[in-house]
């Protein structure tokens, strides 16, 4: 951070972190000139930047569907969600330079593979099916995940979120409703929903990170008010939810052991493949050399452009100034 | 934390309500609940026809921007170009609705099944050769600044056209036009910014944006010549001839070129369109194609 100002008394430290402690244990937020020990600056920009970042690769997938929608209605929701997602990346990156990082240098990170997205991006959509699998399953995931987050300790994302997550529930909803009306339609439609939730069901649940007793980060995020549930409760309110919504669209969740367990009134369900997780987030998916040539692309292909807004704006500053 | 035992019920009760929301999960025909009979002394094909001109051509530049979307140089440019991809194919639904409403869906309606509504039996079972957009839009995108110079002239014509149009004695076209003429206006003005700022920006982006003005400038040939279509619907107070919108257009482009220190080409011979005729180049056969992919596999499909 910049040095303190000329003639003002630098401020004690201890003091400084009893009033950050003292706000978090009040549940109140953080606000971007507020004190803040480095390392909750450092986590915020990981995770607001990673979340960023899963946007903007979020639109991929999907977006490979936008000029082959089946029909112009179909054509409008998706252009209209992936324009969505690409605004849920702009509100996530501000938040991030509110902590002092700059857009273009995280999104060389991400392009130089420094930091991460989220995982379940590097699957390929095979079919429209896919499309609406991804609204109800990954978006309903995210939402799982990102609800929580309209909470966190740190003002600039929590309001981002609350954004975020009204829209992601929009999207949901959309989702959902694409499969209904495809599990109306023909067996082949029928036979695409179920071939894409079963493609799809494992690595939603992956969606939440590692377990509790392998995830790193977790307990210092949670004591700082980041973070607010943990993986694996997040994890079993998401097939808590999912496993109805599954009978009522008429799909098999992919899954023998899922099943209602009397005593807890949750379903149980069996175990996660982490060893695909992490090859996948190791960057051996199916789709991550693709997804990050996009940005690559667009990042190098288009230098020329920002360049000119630049240099098209110091024309004009000094003209007027 | 009781308040989040459910997501759902957390987010609905923090913040309810979605009437902010573009696109409902219901299904509406664009022009459900409209007035759609065709007032007396209108000849409904050639409306029909006509329609299918204005609806293709932003159908047609909808798939071209919709190409920018992960791909455009800046964040913002994917949101703003969705965004004048998502106005047009506004405008292209409501066209081709309006051509299904007096009857002119050629030979879609063989193929598609009854089902499917008027505005996607068009867009999706009509062969190329039934497509009646421009040679303008059909071109490919060309690099950043090919695009920005095609989506001004596209639209500094269109909202040309379409002012005009608030005036057709066909009230749903007219009311269509109305409704397009802010949007319009935007992307010409988005275009416009984009123009200046690459043509009096580096020497490399007026290289560029000049081998873009270049690239389109022939294309503009074809977009000033009244179809027989377009003549009888003129008489009839219906359409406009488009020779009527060429000062309004040249001049445009002309002082949008000129601020940004780019050489406008000499103005092309306005000659007869050949997509308005069904005459496409190669590059609307994959478009076309692409377009209408998913539709054509699962054809008795519902969506």
């Amino acid at each position: 951070m910049s040095a303190p100002t000329l003639d003002r008394p630098v401020p004690d430290e201890t003091a400084l972190q009893q009033q950050f402690d003292a706000t978090i244990a009040a549940d109140h937020r953080i606000e971007p000139r507020d004190w803040m020990p480095e390392g909750y600056r450092k986590g915020l920009i990981r995770q607001i930047a990673q979340h960023a970042h899963s946007e903007i690769i979020g639109m991929q997938p999907e977006g490979d569907w936008l000029l082959a929608a089946p029909s112009l209605r179909r054509k409008a929701i998706l252009l209209a969600k992936v324009q969505d997602e690409a605004g849920h990346g702009l509100y996530l990156y501000s938040a991030a330079e509110t902590l002092g990082a700059d857009r273009a240098d995280l999104t060389d990170k991400l392009i130089e593979r420094k930091q991460k997205y989220s995982s379940i991006f590097n699957y390929p959509t095979l079919t429209y099916a896919d499309v609406g699998v991804i609204g109800w399953l990954v978006d309903g995931a995210a939402i799982c995940n990102q609800v929580p987050l309209c909470r966190s300790s740190y003002g600039p994302y929590a309001r981002a979120m609350i954004r975020v997550c009204k829209e992601e529930s929009f999207h949901q909803r959309q989702g959902y409703e694409l499969l209904m009306t495809m599990m109306r339609g023909t067996d082949a439609q029928r036979a695409m929903v179920q071939d894409a939730v079963d493609r799809w069901w494992w690595p939603s649940l992956m969606m939440f990170g590692p377990p509790d007793d392998d995830s790193p980060n977790s307990a210092q995020s949670m004591a700082w008010g980041v973070k607010r549930h943990t993986n694996d409760e997040l994890r079993q309110r998401f097939v808590d939810m999912s496993v109805p919504q599954a009978e009522v669209l008429g799909v098999t969740l992919p899954d023998p052991e899922l099943a209602p367990d009397p005593e807890t009134g949750r379903y149980r369900f069996g175990p996660i493949d982490w060893s695909e997780f992490k090859q996948v987030l190791a960057g051996n998916g199916p789709c991550n050399d693709e997804r990050i040539a996009r940005r690559r692309a667009a990042r190098d292909d288009n230098a020329w452009v920002t360049e000119a807004a630049t240099a098209y704006a110091d024309k004009h500053a000094a003209v007027g100034a | 934390m009781a308040h989040e035992e459910t997501v759902y019920e957390a987010l609905d009760h923090a913040h309810g309500g979605e009437g902010q929301w573009a696109f409902g999960t219901g299904f509406d025909e664009p022009l459900a609940g409209v007035d759609t009979t065709v007032p007396e002394g209108i000849d409904p094909a050639d409306l029909g026809a006509y329609c299918l001109m204005l609806g293709d051509d932003a159908l047609v530049l909808c798939q071209r921007l919709t190409q920018w979307v992960t791909n455009a140089p800046e964040l913002e440019e994917e949101v703003a170009l969705a965004n004048c991809g998502l106005d047009l194919l506004g405008q292209a639904r409501l066209l081709l609705a309006r051509a299904g409403s007096v009857g002119v869906l050629g030979r879609s309606r063989e193929r598609a099944t009854a089902s499917i509504p008027d505005e996607d039996a068009l867009a999706y079972f009509r062969d190329p050769d039934e497509f009646r957009h421009s040679g303008l839009v059909e071109a490919p995108n060309g690099d950043f600044g090919q695009t920005v110079v095609r989506l001004l002239a596209a639209s500094a014509w269109r909202v040309a056209l379409f002012a005009r149009l608030r005036e057709s004695r066909d009230p749903v076209l007219a009311a269509i036009a109305a409704k397009g003429v802010p949007e319009l206006t935007y992307h010409r003005d988005h275009a416009a910014r984009w123009v200046l700022r690459l043509g009096d920006g580096t020497p490399e982006s007026h290289r560029r944006t000049q081998a873009g003005v270049d690239a389109v400038w022939p294309l503009l040939a074809d977009l000033f010549t009244a179809t027989d279509v377009e003549t009888r619907l003129t008489a009839a107070g219906v359409a406009v001839d488009p020779a009527e919108l060429l000062d309004e257009v040249r001049d445009v482009l002309t002082l949008v070129l000129e601020r940004a220190t780019l050489t406008v080409p000499e103005w092309p011979a306005p000659q007869p369109s050949r997509g308005r005729a069904g005459d496409h180049g190669p590059e609307s056969a994959v478009l076309i194609a692409e377009l209408q992919a998913t539709a054509r596999e699962h054809p008795a499909a519902t969506w």
